[in-house]
């Protein structure tokens, strides 16, 4: 065989090895909703994700306490995660002297690599502790614990993300700025972050996504108990009415009370659902709907990670 | 009014600070599992067989399961992660396949551990029950391996693409076929960071709860023949046992221990390796 022909025959097969992602990709597409596809046969699309009430066994299929835990508990740990991960991207990038960014980096290696197990361990006894102590509630388990644990765990990516994007700003228009007669944190403020924010962005949304479906860490520090607040029936106009601001009034409740995420839905409930029912059927939904929040987001921030670095080169 | 000279200190406080809170979260989170962990971990924590439903004796066999999960994850994983980088490197133009490619990566990244856990169950653990035996080493090590593929296509590819141009043209310029500058070249000294990849891999499949917590027993189980079609158990899906059925927290912080300190080891023979064939390879 000449080598031509030998290099031919290498190249397809290796083409058949690297259409493995993709095929595992389809593959996880088709057996959710295969699985999940029962469910829509008995429960509309839309009751399913807008309804509010859960109990199977009544037959009752809403997912949307569960989606909505999910996005409370994301949405606190994105108010911590984001001011204190773009600063320490700044840091990183801009300020740290070489022993500092030396000392950083491992630990922001190590923080990534830490298992979301231990990150539940640890907000079980420490978080959910101190937070039932220091304000004196019935429980310390609470969407503000799981916010905590899910910021920390988000932070990597933040960071990592971010500092890339800070860094890629050419070095040229810093200096051009500092030329000006501006101070460092005038030229960050104005020039630098205003360059990188596509970048950050992006970072955050992988951010989101990795802590929706962060499920070990979640289900251990967040009390499972998927019964509604009032506020979010209230929201929904299922019960009584009441005015926008008494609406707003009442979010800070939710994040002292216990919630149930999506991805806790899952793990819990698995073990009871009989297999090929339609409870095991709207478990696959639940994934379903993760599925599609993760991967549309992945997306974007891919989408908008490429776009940023052409435009910054 | 601040002014300008004032904020700019201030700010770069600010940060100092956040890097510095960082760490330290890291070190309150190692340092406590350290020192609750080290109170119950000794040899026989280590080497026996657990009695009492996890209550005493050692965690052996979560340990033992770890590894042969982790073992068949990689065998899947390593071999297919690096081949697919070779062929996005070396083989294919940027185009549309490649960017499917790259794109199903990412998104295969994106995927929580939890749909992978849902996925296994219903491919492995029922689709193919009568192939896999349901919940065993293999159906939990390739569902873990499906989701550590793309780390170690990512960090292959970044090690292939380091491989200076120069060193390709060098090998073409002597007659060598592409096969030849591929085998001889590109990859022996590519071969530092696929090991760093494979060995993040090696960490992050140790860590993932969720992908397993359906395929693994909770009984204390020691794989027999034939391995890869037994039941085990693992670490993380042991912590969570012991932690939410409130069985032994003292224990799951052993356990954390054990697992923390796997990851670490490795994590930290990852760099030592780098570093030392980074040096030999290269003459």
């Amino acid at each position: 065989m000449n080598h031509q022909k030998r290099e031919d025959l290498v190249k397809s097969v290796l083409f058949v090895f690297s259409i493995t992602a993709s095929l595992i990709l389809l593959l996880i597409i088709i057996f959710l909703f295969n699985e999940a596809i029962r469910l829509f046969q008995e429960v509309s699309f839309l009751d399913f994700l807008f309804g509010t009430k859960w109990n199977p066994e009544q037959g009752l299929y809403g997912a949307f306490p569960f989606v909505f835990f999910s996005i409370m508990a994301t949405l606190g740990a994105l108010i911590i995660a984001i001011p204190l991960g773009v600063s320490c991207a700044v840091f990183l990038a801009e300020i740290a002297p070489g022993w500092a960014r030396d000392a950083t980096r491992p630990v922001i290696e190590l923080l990534a690599g830490i298992p979301s197990i231990i990150y539940g361990l640890f907000g079980l006894v420490i978080i959910v502790r101190f937070i039932k102590v220091s304000l004196e509630l019935a429980t310390g388990e609470t969407i503000l614990a799981g916010s905590i644990i899910l910021a920390a765990m988000i932070l990597p990516i933040i960071i990592s993300i971010s500092q890339d994007s800070i860094e890629s700003v050419p070095k040229s228009f810093k200096l051009g700025s500092l030329a000006m007669g501006a101070t460092n944190w005038q030229t960050l403020r104005k020039i630098i972050l205003p360059t990188a924010l596509p970048g950050i962005f992006a970072g955050i949304i992988l951010g989101v996504g990795r802590a929706m479906g962060e499920t070990m860490a979640v289900v251990l520090v967040l009390g499972n108990s998927e019964n509604m607040p009032e506020v979010v029936k209230q929201l929904l106009g299922k019960e009584g009415s009441s005015t926008v601001m008494q609406l707003i009034n009442q979010v800070p409740e939710i994040l002292f009370k216990p919630g149930e995420a999506l991805t806790s839905a899952i793990l819990l409930e698995m073990g009871p659902a009989q297999v090929g029912g339609l409870h095991y059927s709207a478990l696959f939904a639940l994934g379903v709907i993760l599925f599609c929040i993760t991967f549309v987001l992945s997306v974007a921030s891919n989408y908008i990670l490429s776009r940023s670095q052409i435009s910054v080169r | 009014m601040i002014n300008s000279k004032t904020s700019d200190k201030v700010m770069k406080g600010v940060f100092w600070f956040s890097a510095l809170l960082i760490i330290s979260i890291l070190f309150l989170i190692l340092g406590y599992v350290f020192v609750e962990g080290i109170r119950v971990v000794n040899l026989s924590f280590i080497s026996d067989m657990p009695k009492n439903n996890w209550r005493e004796g050692g965690i052996y066999p979560a340990i033992v399961g770890t590894f042969y999960l982790v073992a068949v994850a990689l065998l899947f994983a390593v071999p297919l992660g690096v081949l697919t980088a070779i062929y996005l490197v070396e083989f294919r133009k940027e185009d549309n396949l490649t960017s499917i490619i790259r794109i199903s990566v990412d998104s295969l990244n994106a995927v929580p551990s939890i749909v992978f856990g849902l996925f296994g169950l219903s491919l492995f653990f029922y689709y193919l029950k009568d192939f896999t035996g349901g919940p065993t080493i293999f159906s939990g090590g390739l569902t873990l391996g499906f989701m550590i593929l793309p780390t170690v296509i990512r960090t292959a590819e970044v090690a292939l693409r380091t491989v200076p141009l120069s060193e390709k043209l060098g090998s073409y310029a002597l007659g060598a076929t592409k096969l030849q500058t591929i085998s001889r070249i590109v990859i022996p000294s590519s071969i530092p960071g696929i090991i760093t990849g494979v060995i993040l891999g090696f960490g992050r499949a140790a860590g993932e709860t969720a992908p397993i917590i359906f395929m693994v027993a909770l009984n204390p189980t020691m794989p027999e023949f034939p391995y890869l079609f037994s039941q085990c158990n693992a670490l993380t899906t042991q912590i969570y046992y012991l932690t939410s059925e409130a069985i032994s927290i003292e224990r799951a912080f052993g356990m954390a221990f054990v697992l923390i300190s796997i990851i670490l080891i490795s994590n930290y023979s990852a760099r030592l390796i780098n570093k030392y064939l980074a040096r030999n390879i290269r003459r």
